[in-house]
């Protein structure tokens, strides 16, 4: 993160007096494709919407490209905003969507015709350029959306929920649609997203937000194997995690040793399900539930350490509800967490 | 078996109290005689073509219409910056400005019109056609506000932002993107408070002065004196006038949507 393109210093947002997000720092480089990952709640979206212009920070700084933009309005930041809803204007063509700002900064004529038409041949609407967005379907809305964003030529294009609209296969799509067109531009994109799924796809690196500040920042990878906090931990589908105090895992009923040594510096241990052994180690639990996910079959235990979820192939015999159970939550295979709570 | 047999009846009975007036105002206006009669005594075009020959009619006519049409403009041009900010902001005093606004609609217009009279126009000698016009952009206010309220709540608020973001101005953008989509409201607005202001009698009563009358209170005046065909040969007219606004207003922008 040498070359800091978009950079958030202590940045405080509030509503009124609800404060939103509290002294954020974030540095994003030029061309890089950030999400902004968390659940409701957790101020992605009011960043998002302070980076646009449309909310003004209660303190902090906002520099872009080497300037600062902390009070420049929003219709003079060059930063494109894909609504969640999409916000097409209704009672203007697709075309005239596309051309929207493009009228605004004096183009016309066949200079902006060539600008619309390699807006919407760049997201496939070609074909659509006359129609209503009503006559759109969702996906289809979204990519005029985007195109209408794109052809601003934005310093930076913020995505809300991009994909949380679309159905399974859209989704696939869109996100190969995101990624070509980030490839192709080099547009730095930050989009917002509650679905860890989305934010593993398709960012080069992950904002963790939690409670109006950020919790974890990291690559796909980093995030995915090393959360640093239960939270992170949770977020990221460790369905077991504990609390770690004198070397031995917190539990309901008391403090239990663990298999292994504990590393010192942990203050909690995560595992997912994957992860825990099933059929052999030092705790005992009862099967309360099993389902079967294709490959791998899912196991609920009831347990002293309170409820377990495991996972395994599910080429291996099944246990029964109800059977007892031997199992082992190996220290090797658990997400060290610096961070508890 | 009743029931069947009950709602035509209802039905019929409710026709003929909504729309039979309108027709034996007809028959009487296409009478041949010389007094307002039903059933007409002989079919002649006389007491309608006699109308457009009465000049007081033709001036308050024109007051009439000019009440109707720059009144609700007024009120347009009041009502959808308030609208706008009650639909948009949550503003502190919202309910009551509601409140407020719509009054001239709970508020007898009998008394808008005393009040007026009384406070205005006798004490500081208002002129009354200045009167009339304030008068008429209140009542048609509330009709102004809330039709485009309507629309405004059906509008979505990040078409705004999102033409901000694409370089418009805050106030670019209410015209860009907000006033386009609202347009339907609006011309409903209008067609309401323009019917609305052309029907008013209560209000008007109050503020007639020499001179200075609005076509439904110069029609009274007329019946006071003359009791003829003429006054439901216009009726009749103006019957239809509101009738081809209302079905030209449906016909292309879908009025009863908004109303």
């Amino acid at each position: 993160m040498s070359d800091a393109y978009l950079q958030l210093d202590k940045l405080t947002l509030a509503y009124g007096d609800t404060v939103a997000v509290r002294n954020l720092d974030l540095t994003i480089g030029k061309g890089e494709l950030v999400a902004l990952l968390g659940p409701s709640g957790c101020g992605k979206t009011t960043t998002m919407r302070a980076i646009a212009g449309l909310l003004t920070p209660a303190s902090g700084r906002i520099g872009l490209d080497g300037a600062d933009i902390t009070r420049v309005s929003a219709n003079k930041r060059a930063v494109g905003l894909v609504f969640q809803s999409y916000a097409l204007f209704p009672h203007l063509t697709v075309y005239e969507n596309v051309a929207f700002g493009l009228r605004l900064k004096g183009i016309s004529g066949p200079d902006l015709d060539a600008r619309v038409g390699a807006g919407l041949k760049s997201v496939g609407l070609s074909a659509f350029a006359g129609r209503k967005p009503a006559e759109l379907s969702g996906g289809q809305q979204q990519r005029v959306a985007l195109a209408r964003s794109m052809v601003m030529e934005p310093k930076v294009l913020l995505l809300d929920e991009p994909l949380s609209n679309l159905d399974a296969r859209l989704r696939l799509e869109m996100r190969a649609e995101l990624q070509r067109v980030q490839k192709e531009t080099g547009v730095t994109m930050i989009f917002v997203t509650h679905d860890q799924v989305e934010a593993l796809a398709l960012a080069d690196r992950i904002v963790v937000m939690l409670n109006g500040g950020i919790e974890q920042i990291g690559t796909p990878e980093e995030i995915y194997n090393n959360p640093v906090s239960a939270f992170v931990a949770d977020f990221v589908g460790f369905e077991n995690v504990f609390a770690l105090k004198d070397g031995k895992l917190v539990t309901p009923n008391g403090p239990v040793a663990l298999s292994g040594t504990a590393p010192d510096v942990a203050a909690g241990l995560a595992w997912r399900p994957r992860a825990v052994s099933l059929g052999s180690g030092p705790f005992q639990g009862t099967v309360r539930g099993t389902s079967f996910a294709g490959n791998t079959r899912e196991y609920l235990l009831d347990t002293p350490l309170g409820p377990i979820k495991a996972e395994i192939d599910a080429g291996l015999p099944p246990h029964e509800i109800g059977s007892a159970l031997a199992f082992d939550l190996p220290v090797a295979g658990a997400a060290n967490l610096k961070r508890f709570g | 078996m009743t029931a069947r047999l009950f709602s035509p009846v209802v039905l019929f009975l409710l026709l003929v109290f909504l729309i039979g007036p309108f027709l034996i105002i007809i028959a009487a206006s296409l009478s041949s005689g010389e007094t307002l009669a039903f059933p007409p005594q002989g079919l002649s075009l006389r007491w309608v073509m006699k109308v457009f020959t009465i000049e007081s009619f033709r001036d308050s006519f024109a007051m009439s219409m000019f009440l109707a049409i720059f009144g609700t403009l007024a009120a347009l041009v009041l009502g959808i910056p308030a609208a706008y900010a009650l639909s948009r902001y949550s503003l502190p005093a919202a309910e009551t400005v509601r409140t407020i606004v719509s009054l001239p609609i709970i508020v007898p217009g009998i008394i808008v019109g005393l009040a007026l009279l009384r406070y205005l126009v006798v004490p500081f000698g208002f002129n009354i056609t200045l009167a009339l016009f304030f008068a008429h952009t209140a009542l048609v206010l509330p009709y102004a506000v809330r039709v485009v309220s309507a629309s405004l709540d059906n509008l979505r608020s990040d078409i705004e932002e999102a033409a901000v973001l694409l370089g418009s101005s805050r106030l670019g953008a209410f015209f860009r993107v907000v006033m386009p989509n609202v347009r339907g409201g609006i011309l409903a607005a209008f067609i309401l408070g323009f019917v609305t202001s052309f029907n008013q009698v209560p209000v008007s009563l109050f503020l007639s002065g020499p001179g200075v009358r609005t076509l439904p209170i110069d029609m009274l005046g007329y019946m006071e004196t003359t009791y003829d065909p003429s006054i439901a040969a216009l009726s009749a007219l103006l019957a239809f006038l509101s009738i081809g606004i209302v079905f030209l207003a449906e016909r292309f922008l879908g009025f009863s949507r908004y109303v």
